[in-house]
């Protein structure tokens, strides 16, 4: 799929979210690896930050149409922007046409990009049509996987991982019970109500270890982060990833939260 | 009812403790969410009905004015009374004026959430008059001198054990070798104690879960029929509704009714469904004298044209927090105020003020569920972000948060100040936690490690290592 000259190839534009940025390159990587493999031409804008989500969700309007003014130019030239995060996609998809409601010039152009984005899976299996896999990954192991809120309610990500992951090599898929239910992240809710929020995990952690999964997967790396950070609190061996990671065959970094090897 | 939603974060620190809740509350799950799957799943045009659902109550929002003034009239026309209430207080005033007017000593009462609302049996208590919970669950909770903590199971928040202590207590008359094993053991000893209260009360005082205009009825749905004996056997039956609860006609309420017992336990239709219009008539073998309807605004008619005004097509079925995490995290009672869950996220700013329950809007992942489950297709995200922008706006949240978010968002709209101070940032967060992979604790980020580890960066940022890959295939 690959060969196909330049020119015929859809522009991306990753949108690569901000953790992703900070915190796990790797995800990145596998992202542009991916998109690739589905015969796209990809670019990293370097001037992009963030979706500007923790200030939309505090409610803090003026800032969020600031930064989603940013993301529009940034990205307004490409055919596809595409993120490796449900909730970032989300965003601009359901989010930012809102956030214009008064101000119809920038509405429209927030309207035309949601058009245009798109979480990384869905986008590889809606839009790319990829059936298989053509890096052909390998994965030893039993997985699990968590359906992150935003990726799953606002963008119907839920067929699209599996039916990838399926046609990774060696993997086993154990659903999770209670996959739908939301992990307790919630971006600054974590740390605002950090009872409630543990409460959350904790029901989460407890869920993914009675599947008897080696490995939990999600497409969200702020999920990821949390139940990672609490499997490890909780001295449990489970090893999390995210999605990509394994579907690019890129799983020989250490997992979220592994000493470095 | 007094809030304390304000307190929302020690509320919730308390119940996320609370062995005994937990233990009550692990039993919604299959109690509420499974049978509602279940139940759905065998209704093909249940989609379709949400759609009715919605539009038949955004019509009726449209067009409240006209639609209760006609309830009005059919209710004077069948023989009964409508009492326009604005506050809390005012309804109180005017239930309590029926209950003098009508000589009465006990009052019978069906399950209310807006006599809960406006806390009428504490006002009657204080007035001389003894307000009797017929609904199972409120009896339990009023013998305890509790609130509800949910809208259609009240008493979700105690264990077996728990009202067997309080039925051991308040029951004076019962054997000390009395057994309670299960759920019939405890309403045949509610049912023996209720029964004389419904045969010697004078007043009975009911919610609505419909208001129908084009017959003047009220509806009220019930599993156990303590409504219809509330309703049925006093010579007074007073309905307490709010106005959002009027519909244009019978099909409109029969259309409903299809979304409620589904949406709520799981049932096709509630075991009980009563339509009353008017007083007894000549010749009907039963019915009260009276009838009055107290209808209640306490600030939903401020809600129209906003947009929060959607939360006002709520039928009060409990999906929303039968499914929602944060609910089954914390339980009702840490909301603070009588409608808990999503949809007291959604309403309670609005009926009690932003500044007395901006928690409970902002304590929300947006993880969309409720949505997901509402049978009115409200979008209580929607809503509840609604009230973010306005607590923000009003500055209610912490100035920590606030400088925070502030200095984030500074940083968030300068690309190339972004890039270093990230850059810089995370090559040392990934010197630091590199080796081991993860924080065990950090500072400033005390909210997170203290309940779990905070994971390492990998070391560069994507757009640093990016750069630097992309200069390595030019040379």
């Amino acid at each position: 799929m690959t060969a196909a000259p330049a020119a015929d190839r859809p522009s991306v534009g990753l949108f690569v979210t901000c953790l992703v940025d900070l915190y796990r390159p790797t995800v990145g990587f596998a992202a542009v690896e991916l998109l690739e493999q589905a015969g796209c031409a990809v670019a990293v804008p370097a001037t992009q930050t963030c979706c500007g989500q923790p200030a939309y969700n505090a409610g803090d309007v003026p800032d969020t149409k600031d930064i989603a003014r940013r993301v529009i130019d940034t990205f307004s030239a490409f055919d596809y922007v595409v993120a490796p995060s449900g909730s970032c996609a989300g965003m601009i998809k359901a989010h930012y046409p809102r956030l214009f409601e008064d101000e119809p010039e920038w509405q429209h152009e927030a309207l035309m990009l949601a058009e245009r984005t798109h979480e990384l899976v869905s986008f590889l299996v809606d839009v790319r049509g990829l059936a298989d896999l053509p890096g052909r990954p390998a994965y030893a192991g039993t997985v699990t996987y968590h359906d992150s809120c935003s990726g799953l309610r606002e963008l119907g990500v839920k067929a699209q991982p599996r039916a990838l992951l399926s046609q990774v090599e060696g993997l086993t898929l154990t659903e999770l019970p209670g996959a739908e239910i939301c992990c307790g992240f919630g971006g600054t809710f974590c740390v605002k109500y950090p009872d409630v929020s543990n409460k959350m995990v904790e029901e989460k952690t407890a869920d993914i270890a009675d599947t008897g999964a080696d490995t939990l997967l999600a497409g969200d790396l702020g999920c990821l982060l949390n139940m990672a950070g609490k499997l490890k609190r909780q001295g449990r061996a489970t090893r999390v990833r995210h999605v990509a990671e394994v579907l690019a065959g890129m799983t020989d970094r250490p997992a979220i939260g592994e000493p470095r090897r | 009812m007094k809030s304390t939603a304000h307190a929302f974060v020690e509320n919730a620190r308390e119940a996320v403790a609370d062995r005994r809740l937990h233990k009550a509350l692990s039993n919604m799950k299959a109690g509420f969410q499974n049978k509602r799957a279940a139940t759905v799943a065998k209704l093909p045009e249940f989609e379709a009905l949400r759609d009715q659902g919605r539009d038949i109550k955004n019509h009726v929002l449209a067009n409240l004015d006209l639609y209760l003034e006609r309830f009005e009239r059919r209710v004077t026309q069948a023989g009964g009374q409508v009492h326009w209430a604005r506050t809390a207080a005012e309804a109180r005033e005017i239930v309590e004026g029926i209950c003098r007017d009508a000589g009465a000593k006990t009052v019978t009462k069906g399950k209310s959430m807006v006599a809960e609302e406006i806390a009428l049996n504490d006002h009657l208590e204080a007035n001389g008059f003894t307000p009797i919970e017929t609904d199972l669950g409120e009896y339990i909770i009023q013998l305890r001198g509790e609130l509800p903590s949910h809208i259609i199971a009240p008493a979700i928040h105690l264990n077996k054990e728990d009202v067997e202590e309080t039925f051991r207590k308040e029951h004076t008359h019962l054997p000390a070798d009395r057994r309670f094993d299960d759920v019939p053991d405890f309403t045949n000893e509610a049912r023996m104690v209720l029964r004389q209260k419904f045969q010697t009360a004078d007043v009975g005082i009911t919610g609505a879960n419909y208001l129908i205009a084009e017959t003047g009825s009220t509806v009220i749905v019930t599993n156990e029929g303590n409504g219809d004996l509330t309703q049925i056997l006093p010579k007074t039956h007073i309905v307490v509704a709010s106005i959002e609860k009027v519909v244009p006609t019978l099909e409109d309420a029969t259309a409903i009714l299809r979304l409620l017992a589904r949406s709520a336990t799981g049932q096709e239709f509630s075991a009980y469904t009563t339509f009353s219009t008017g007083p007894r008539r000549p010749g009907d073998l039963d019915g009260p004298e009276a009838f009055h309807v107290v209808l209640l605004d306490n600030g939903r008619s401020a809600l129209l044209g906003t947009p929060a005004q959607e939360v006002l097509r709520c039928i009060r079925c409990g999906a929303c927090m039968n499914h929602c995490p944060v609910y089954a995290a914390v339980g009702g009672h840490a909301y603070g105020w009588v409608v808990p869950g999503p949809i007291g996220a959604a309403l309670d700013p609005g009926l009690i003020g932003v500044e007395e329950a901006h928690h409970l809007p902002n304590a929300s992942t947006f993880c969309g569920r409720c949505e997901s489950v509402c049978p009115m297709r409200i979008p209580l995200p929607k809503i509840m972000h609604h009230w973010r922008t306005q607590a923000f706006e009003k500055k209610l949240s912490s100035p920590s948060f606030r400088l925070g978010l502030k200095t984030w968002a500074w940083v968030a709209k300068r690309p190339g100040l972004y890039a270093v101070g990230s850059r810089l940032a995370i090559g040392l967060l990934a010197a630091l936690g590199g080796r081991r992979g993860r924080f065990a604790t950090l500072p400033l980020a005390r909210g997170w490690t203290d309940h779990r580890d905070m994971p390492a960066p990998e070391g560069k940022t994507f757009r640093q290592a990016w750069a630097d890959r992309r200069k390595h295939e030019a040379a």
